[in-house]
């Protein structure tokens, strides 16, 4: 079994079209996406309505990918949106798939 | 004002608030929020669409010209209250100001069910002008915050398409071409599903709307004393300038309710996710308290009686 990174992304609703653009320009292959609630910095976000929404998205990759898409996000999305990014290692059974 | 309280829609929408406030665990999946707003939205389009199968379109167009006059003047006068008295930053005036610019339907669909219970007859093309107003505050707000507070690029394409296919917008427009498509007697094997349970459905539609605004209340502490204040003025100023408009392109008392209350009314679907994109450094906190937490209950319970009232009296 191979190692990769999984990259977890929390944020807004409205950034999904977005963000999943950017996730596979930056060289990732596939993606998931959940719709997630919760609390943080931005209050409670309880998912009760459009505007209110979260998502969570995974990403599987290697290193270089995840190191592109976590800093794309934070120079572009950390100041204004609420958003979390966080990493840990898998292992996979098929690794060309990543 | 008793009178109007005693609306299934306004009751149901302070059975949600209380349910809110009091913490009772109703809560309506997600899926069922998302149908119901599709279903609202299709229903007041093929509504309008059907009613505008009977009116001539040469009357449309210089009501069409006022109500979008209202959408571009209001975000204008309400960006340097916002700035000046309110001391807000450039982006959250902007995007605030836009938001009272443009419209709400489910405002248009209360209005409209308040005047069918009086009995009181407006003119076929309302819907039209619902449409109209969406868009051009939105693009006033973003204007204005542009020309005030250059910043980094916003990807136009994707806004344009935020604004233009977001799903209010385009059920609006959908359900009106398809009913003016239809007309009175094509629409009659749907009329089952998209007319008659109408009301019943936006009646449930506020109640979940109340249990939305609670949670909203919780971030009037945060935001402060004069978004309360802009979020019962600023409608009733703009439902003044609707009045005018409305008297102004000679419309009737009903037509002139719905008019003021268009202007009154602020967007709570269409106009923050447009703003999002395009102003990101704005606050959401403010313009969907201010929208959602103030100014669509102050309409609902007090604006268009209200509205009515003002109505009345040029004629």
């Amino acid at each position: 079994m191979e190692r990769r990174k999984k990259l977890t992304i929390v944020t807004e609703a409205a950034l999904e079209t977005t963000l999943v653009e950017d996730i596979e320009r930056l060289g990732a292959k596939g993606h998931t996406v959940f719709e997630v609630g919760g609390k943080g910095a931005h209050g409670a976000r309880k998912g009760d309505w459009d505007q209110n929404r979260n998502i969570q998205i995974d990403v599987i990759c290697d290193d270089k990918v995840a190191e592109r898409i976590t800093e794309h996000c934070a120079a572009n999305y950390y100041q204004h949106y609420a958003m979390i990014i966080y990493l840990s290692d898998v292992e996979v059974l098929r690794p060309e798939k990543f | 004002m008793i009178e109007n309280l005693l609306d299934p829609t306004v009751l149901f929408f302070l059975v949600g608030i209380i349910a809110g406030i009091s913490r009772t665990d109703i809560r309506l999946p997600e899926a069922i929020y998302e149908m119901l707003s599709i279903y609202l939205l299709l229903a007041i389009g093929l509504k309008g669409g059907v009613q505008l199968a009977t009116a001539n379109l040469s009357t449309v167009l210089v009501p069409s010209v006022g109500a979008i006059g209202l959408g571009l003047i209001i975000p204008a006068i309400a960006y340097p209250i916002l700035r000046r008295l309110g001391k807000f930053s450039r982006a959250d005036a902007a995007a605030i100001a836009a938001h009272y610019g443009s419209v709400s339907a489910v405002t248009y669909a209360v209005v409209l069910t308040f005047l069918d219970r009086l009995g009181i007859s407006y003119e076929e093309y309302t819907t039209v002008l619902l449409v109209l107003m969406e868009i051009p505050a939105i693009a006033v707000g973003i204007l204005i915050a542009r020309v005030k507070a250059a910043r980094g690029p916003v990807s136009y394409s994707k806004l344009a398409h935020e604004v233009f296919f977001g799903k209010s917008i385009y059920l609006l427009v959908a359900g009106l071409l398809v009913g003016y498509a239809l007309g009175p007697v094509g629409i009659a094997p749907v009329k089952l599903v998209f007319f008659d349970p109408f009301k019943g459905a936006l009646a449930f539609f506020l109640l979940e709307m109340g249990l939305v605004v609670s949670n909203r209340l919780v971030d009037l502490k945060r935001t402060g004393l004069f978004l309360v204040f802009f979020g019962m003025a600023m409608p009733v100023f703009s439902a003044t300038l609707g009045i005018l408009a409305a008297w102004g392109v000679g419309l009737s008392v009903g037509g002139t309710t719905v008019l003021a209350t268009l202007a009154a009314s602020a967007s709570y679907i269409a106009a923050p996710a447009a703003m999002r994109i395009a102003l990101p450094e704005a606050n959401p906190t403010l313009y969907l308290t201010a929208a959602l937490g103030v100014t669509f209950p102050f309409n609902v319970v007090v604006g268009i009686p209200l509205y009515y009232w003002m109505a009345t009296l040029i004629y």
